[in-house]
């Protein structure tokens, strides 16, 4: 066992492979298996927090801009210029409906009007209650039947005003849901009549929903003819066009010929913007938001990872002496805390990306959505998490490796 | 032996050696040490509680640095190396063994030996083997995968003794080494001093109990901070 006197490589810095390294830190982690479950729990909790709303806004968002896209994609509204309007008394043919479905790319269209009905309030009941409002200012609207195809309006119960009711200039309304609430009606079948100032209309279907023209829900319809019969309403307000997917370009360059040859400048065309930047602005306020959330959820994770790291050097002060006495030097120390804090936050964003994942897909399926996730997403997250916890244990590894050797020693494994 | 010691080159020397605390006011722990510690030799260094004797352990096992005068291992002064020279020397030349022996509990025994490896970019293959062997040597090799929490008190100092002669030190540093054992257990530890300090090995043990630094081949004392050699 005796040497000769040692050369200069007993003074060579102590080493470690990178495998030593790793074995190391694996082994620091599982020595106390049930702590680093719970602090990669923080983790996974972040991380999948981060891709399933990552993966929800997108599909989400491809929902909403689907929708929103098949609505405004295929609407078009026509109205006279306020400049035309004031001079010429027609700006809009009562025979829009037929001049615009004659196009190609039209899926129906119909005629919209407001009537000024000046102060007479609409009634459901002949009987004045001085306990009550009977009496409401609603919007009185005049449509064509069309329109109800056109706004796409759901019937709750009841009939829609057909061309019959419009020819015989007919007293009879269609109620939105909002106007039939206020007025007390909820069926039909008892023949409900309300009163629009003295006249009374005879109440034949109420609405449930409308997915253009909002202002329906809460207006009384009544039949464009009996409008220009009893309101001497003298053209149709608005054109109101649905058209086919694709074919709203086509069509709204058409229709002001069609419908005002001799004089198309004087309508307004108002056709939906482009699809593809309203999907960007929503989509970008979506992921934000979300984006933020899974934030706030991820930096909660590294905060635990840190705090546990922070524990576990405290409680190791022993074993670092003992590490130091047995040849490593600050730099292996705080090298073994970094990996071990740093395969915390990669092991937490593999099950997050996959938690998230899963959370994805399995709210889509409920939902019955397309699930959509960006591919980057379940791949960045591990490295997300790496990154996180490197960062967390960089102020623990950084206590550890400040500690004297002879103090460390003294407390102890 | 003792011809053989007056003949072995010394692997501690330690001339004039201080160390001063900077605390308020300033504690001199050691005042001007003088030793030459050879190879082969068995040294027990013995004194009171706050003598000064584990910080001079601490000086020779490179976990502390002097403050004054020289200190070399091995010809080489210390206090010219880097911290990270110091490391090496430490996973190279020096084999510790503390009173309470600073085992991991969660790892196998063997596993505790093999630890000794992991600084110095041992070879991962025969790294058990050796580690075995090292075991063998203090008889424990039966003990092999059982965790330390198992063992008795004497087992575990064996099982440190294990780890420090696993790479094969110039000298072993045993602070206190039976300390947290009983007299049966200090006996069989001592043993195993004797035998390595036959087969060559350096040891240098500190201790407060005379009758353990009996079985040293050498006495110094320590009080205060100043060391008087006994016999």
């Amino acid at each position: 066992m005796r040497r000769s006197r040692a050369d200069s490589a007993l003074v060579a810095p102590s080493g470690m492979t990178a495998r030593d390294l790793l074995n190391e830190s694996i082994a620091g982690l599982f020595a106390r298996p049930g702590r680093m479950v719970l602090t990669v729990f923080g983790t996974v909790i972040g991380l999948a927090a981060l891709v399933a709303t990552l993966g929800l806004s997108r599909t989400a968002g491809n929902r909403i801009v689907g929708r929103f896209d098949e609505l405004a994609a295929t609407e078009i509204v026509v109205s006279p210029k306020p400049s035309a309007a004031s001079t010429t008394i027609d700006a809009l043919p009562w025979d829009a409906p037929e001049r615009v479905s004659r196009l190609n790319g039209v899926a129906a269209v119909g005629n919209l009007s407001n009537l000024n009905v000046g102060s007479r309030l609409v009634a459901a009941s002949p009987l004045s209650d001085p306990q009550n409002q009977t009496a409401f200012k609603l919007t009185v609207s005049a449509a064509s039947p069309g329109l109800f195809r056109a706004v796409r309006a759901d019937l709750r119960t009841g009939a829609f005003i057909d061309s019959a009711h419009s020819i015989r200039a007919d007293r009879v309304a269609v109620l939105g849901p909002n106007a039939a609430e206020r007025l007390g009606i909820t069926r039909v079948d008892q023949l409900p009549a309300i009163t629009i100032g003295d006249d009374l209309y005879l109440v034949i279907g109420i609405l449930d929903g409308v997915a253009r023209q909002p202002d329906l829900l809460g207006a009384v319809i009544i039949p464009e003819g009996t409008a220009r019969r009893y309101y001497r309403l003298a053209h149709p307000g608005l054109v109101v066009v649905e058209t086919d997917i694709g074919a709203t370009s086509l069509v709204s360059r058409q229709i002001a010929l069609a419908l005002r040859p001799d004089n198309p400048r004087s309508l307004k065309v108002v056709s939906p913007p482009e699809p593809q930047r309203v999907r960007d602005a929503v989509q970008n306020d979506l992921n934000l938001l979300f984006l933020i959330l899974g934030g706030v959820s991820l930096l909660v994770g590294a905060i635990g990872i840190a705090n546990v790291t922070l524990v576990s050097v405290i409680e190791r002060t022993g074993e670092i002496g003992l590490r130091r006495a047995l040849g490593a030097s600050r730099r292996h120390v705080g090298q073994q805390f970094l990996l071990e804090s740093t395969t915390m936050g990669f092991v937490g964003g593999i099950l997050g990306a996959s938690l998230g994942t899963l959370v994805v897909v399995v709210v889509s399926a409920h939902q019955q959505w397309t699930p959509v996730l960006d591919p980057a997403a379940p791949f960045l997250a591990p490295v997300i998490g790496g990154l996180t916890g490197l960062v967390s244990g960089t102020y623990p590894a950084i206590r550890a490796t400040r500690l004297a050797p002879v103090d460390a020693l003294r407390s102890g494994t | 032996m003792d011809d053989d010691i007056e003949l072995a080159p010394p692997v501690i020397r330690l001339s004039a050696l201080g160390r001063r605390f900077d605390s308020e006011p300033p504690v001199d722990a050691l005042v001007d040490v003088d030793i030459e510690i050879r190879e082969g030799e068995w040294v027990a260094i013995v004194g009171p509680s706050g003598s000064g004797k584990s910080t001079l352990l601490n000086i020779v096992g490179c976990l502390d640095t002097h403050t004054s005068g020289s200190y070399r291992f091995d010809g080489i002064e210390v206090s010219e190396l880097t911290d990270k020279q110091r490391a090496g020397l430490r996973c190279r030349g020096i084999g510790f063994v503390f009173q309470s022996f600073h085992l991991l509990g969660q790892r196998s025994v063997i596993e505790n030996v093999m630890l000794s490896d992991v600084y110095r970019r041992a070879p991962f293959r025969d790294r058990r083997a050796r580690a075995a062997a090292a075991l063998e040597k203090v008889g424990l090799a039966h003990r092999a995968e059982f965790l330390p929490t198992r063992l008795s008190g004497g087992e575990r100092q064996r099982v440190a003794i294990a780890r420090a002669l696993m790479g094969s030190p110039r000298l072993l540093l045993c602070d206190e080494p039976t300390g947290n054992l009983d007299s049966a257990t200090t006996a069989t530890v001592l043993d195993l001093f004797a035998d390595l300090n036959d087969q060559g090995m350096t040891i240098v043990m500190i201790t407060h109990e005379r009758d353990v630094a009996e079985r040293a081949g050498r006495h110094v004392s320590i009080t205060d901070g100043v060391l008087t050699e006994v016999h």
